[in-house]
């Protein structure tokens, strides 16, 4: 897995709550067998006018410039500033690989719901959670300030302006320690339950004896 | 060992090892595979060189993409073809037992399972599909996961977890004239919303709970997730065990004493801890229906759609306001004055064979209004379709107008040919009515199978004829 140290990059604020996967990533590009390829359809109900499809050339359809994440100003966007719930819905891990598909690497929200946020972390995405006021607090200071930058440091557990912006930001994030670890390292996580398959084989011969029925062909 | 939650017994039955970083590793005993979301898997286990670590443990069946109707021509999509074929590829590869397309035994994951047994109590489940808490229903540590998730399944039998913390939520006394599981499920996700019960793992209990099938109880657990939640349980009890005997995968004959034993401590004990508690009335819930594109944006089938208006959340009013724009409706609309055009009954949420007779019974010597332009019956799995046709259902269905389908997911989320159009106002018994679920643009009122079926012969009208 891609590992995730540190980013400086551009926030995309999607002002929005209850942002669900169906809409993150549209369950007809869940057809492919792939795991890559989804960033130009990401959002793309929102995003574009006309209904998308697997196989269109997604530069030739027409754009609704309206939706946040097709204003020139948030081109190259790498963070994404959302509403509570984020992630809501389908399993579908799709929808974290449609998000770093199209560059994002980072997701700053005041709630996730849990699918989404447990397989961020299995693609070198970083979910941040943040009290609702701090959030709201970014959204304003991203939408007043064209170009605004942060630097999202997990090593250190902060985000972070950039030297000469018009605003002050510095704010400090919670991360489970395993989490960070994964991401840090870019870990593989069944290699790492792999380094305990003598305790499955023992927990498997107890429960061969209590569920004896669990284990019948 | 203090007193402990349904869900602690689950989770403390299964931990292989406690990590000092306060994760834990927990044994699966179940995975349940279907084409959408394993492709991704097999193929990492392959470019690992991995292999799975128990076959018999999992069991696959195509649900997402398969045809409802003219199954004889196959799959017409090429896109869905493929991906049907390569969960029929890694499962012949793999030697892990499929139900194909042509198998009678083949439908939704969720209906399957249950159905064949591989679905116990006691048990750690998990596919790679939200619904998966339906399996909770018996007593089942049972949720969710993500594709990797799922290759860790496959190759360690074993998931790397954190424990959520503990939910309950009760309801009680009589239901009221109409009024089904899936109304209660709806009346409690309008209670909690949506992120309620994220971080949570939600226990059902109370009388009413109690008083449902093991279809009914299905029908609530499939919708935790609908209220955040990951995992939504009810505790093992003589429904839940009068309904696991004897099917393909229950415990045989010599072991099923001690199955049985084994089963019955999963409850909660008396004064066991929960760091939440719901309780509700069943005497305060009517028939639900959902006007908004959230499925917490629930009402009462006798009142009006509400008034952004009286929201004094900045965020929750921006939301009810896209989706009153999204729905094309109006503040202080009567909800039973709105016509659908669409009727879908089916999905893992309701299409087992109660949800099935339920339809019929409304449905019996009526017939399908000329303004809905489609009224799809979808069974849950071709053993429920088999065993609908032995009762007359389809016959009650068609003679109605009703289109009489193969089983699949089918119209809940519009992944094969059965679509709404943009605009078209859909009745539907699956459990989303996020924008675009079930098609680009449609417009989905979440109901019961009664509900639903009433909709269809009253000119489309959301409404509940009660016998």
């Amino acid at each position: 897995m891609e590992k995730f140290t540190k980013i400086t990059a551009i926030a995309l604020p999607l002002d929005r709550a209850n942002v669900d996967t169906d809409a993150i990533i549209p369950k007809q590009f869940l057809k492919s067998i792939k795991r890559s390829g989804f960033g130009p359809n990401l959002f793309d109900e929102w995003r574009y006018l006309d209904q998308g499809e697997p196989g269109m050339d997604n530069s030739k359809r027409p754009v609704n410039t309206d939706f946040v994440l097709n204003q020139p100003r948030y081109a190259g966007a790498e963070i994404l500033l959302a509403r509570d719930n984020f992630g809501c819905g389908s399993s579908r891990e799709h929808a974290p690989w449609a998000l770093e598909d199209f560059g994002i690497r980072v997701i700053i929200a005041p709630g996730f719901a849990d699918i989404f946020y447990n397989n961020c972390f299995k693609n070198g995405l970083l979910p941040i959670i943040l009290p609702e006021e701090t959030v709201e607090h970014l959204f304003n200071v991203v939408e007043a300030n064209e170009g605004f930058q942060l630097t999202v440091d997990l090593e250190q557990q902060k985000i972070i302006s950039v030297q000469s912006s018009a605003v002050d930001i510095n704010i400090d994030f919670e991360l489970d320690k395993f989490r960070r670890q994964c991401l840090l390292e870019g870990l593989d996580e069944i290699g790492l339950t792999l380094e305990h398959a003598d305790e499955i084989r023992q927990y498997e011969a107890r429960k061969k004896d209590i569920t004896p029925w669990l284990f019948q062909d | 060992m203090g007193a402990r939650t349904l869900y602690d017994k689950l989770w403390d039955s299964h931990v292989v090892r406690e990590n000092d970083d306060g994760t834990s590793l927990l044994y699966i005993d179940r995975q349940l595979i279907h084409e959408v979301t394993s492709p991704q898997a097999f193929e990492g286990l392959r470019i690992a060189n991995r292999t799975p670590w128990n076959l018999s443990a999992n069991l696959a069946t195509p649900d997402h993409n398969v045809p409802t109707n003219n199954r004889e021509q196959g799959i017409i999509d090429p896109i869905a073809r493929l991906q049907v074929e390569t969960l029929n590829n890694n499962c012949d590869y793999y030697h892990i037992t499929e139900f194909k397309m042509d198998d009678i035994r083949q439908g939704i994951v969720h209906v399957i399972s249950p159905e064949q047994g591989a679905t116990l109590p006691g048990m750690t489940l998990v596919c790679g599909d939200s619904h998966t808490s339906t399996h909770g229903a018996f007593g089942t540590l049972a949720f969710g996961i993500g594709t990797s998730e799922v290759e860790h399944v496959l190759v360690t039998q074993c998931l790397i977890q954190k424990k959520s913390k503990n939910m309950l939520v009760q309801v009680n006394g009589q239901l009221n004239p109409g009024v089904t599981a899936k109304d209660i499920i709806l009346a409690i996700i309008g209670e909690i919303g949506t992120a309620g019960g994220t971080g949570y793992a939600i226990e059902f209990a109370g009388d009413t709970i109690r008083s449902f099938s093991m279809e009914g109880r299905m029908t609530i657990s499939n919708m935790a997730i609908e209220a955040g939640a990951r995992a939504g349980m009810i505790a093992v009890d003589t429904t839940t065990i009068d309904y696991v005997k004897n099917r393909p995968y229950s415990p045989k004959a010599e072991h099923w004493e001690q199955a049985v034993e084994y089963w019955t401590g999963f409850h909660s004990d008396a004064d066991a801890h929960f760091d939440k508690v719901i309780s509700l009335d069943a005497k305060d819930i009517k028939p639900q229906v959902t006007w908004g594109t959230s499925p917490e944006m629930t009402m009462a089938i006798d009142e009006v759609i509400p008034d952004p208006a009286d929201e004094s959340d900045p965020v929750k009013q921006a939301g009810m306001e896209a989706a009153l724009n999204y729905m094309g409706l109006t503040a202080g609309t009567p909800i039973n004055e709105v016509a659908v055009d669409v009727v879908f009954i089916g999905s893992c949420t309701n299409s087992r064979i109660e949800d099935m007779r339920a339809a019929a019974d409304v449905a019996k010597g009526n017939k399908v209004a000329a303004n809905v332009k489609q009224a799809l019956v979808v069974p849950g799995s071709g053993l429920i379709k088999q065993q609908a046709e032995q009762e007359g259902l389809d016959k009650i269905f068609i003679d109605a107008g009703f289109e009489w389908r193969e089983p699949g997911c089918s119209m809940c989320l519009a992944m094969n040919a059965d679509r709404l159009e943009p605009q078209q106002r859909c009745a539907s018994t699956s459990n989303r009515n996020f924008e675009g679920r079930q098609g680009q643009g449609g417009r989905t009122h979440l109901v019961s199978p009664e509900m639903a079926a009433a909709a269809a012969i009253k000119k489309g009208i959301l409404s509940i004829l009660i016998n």
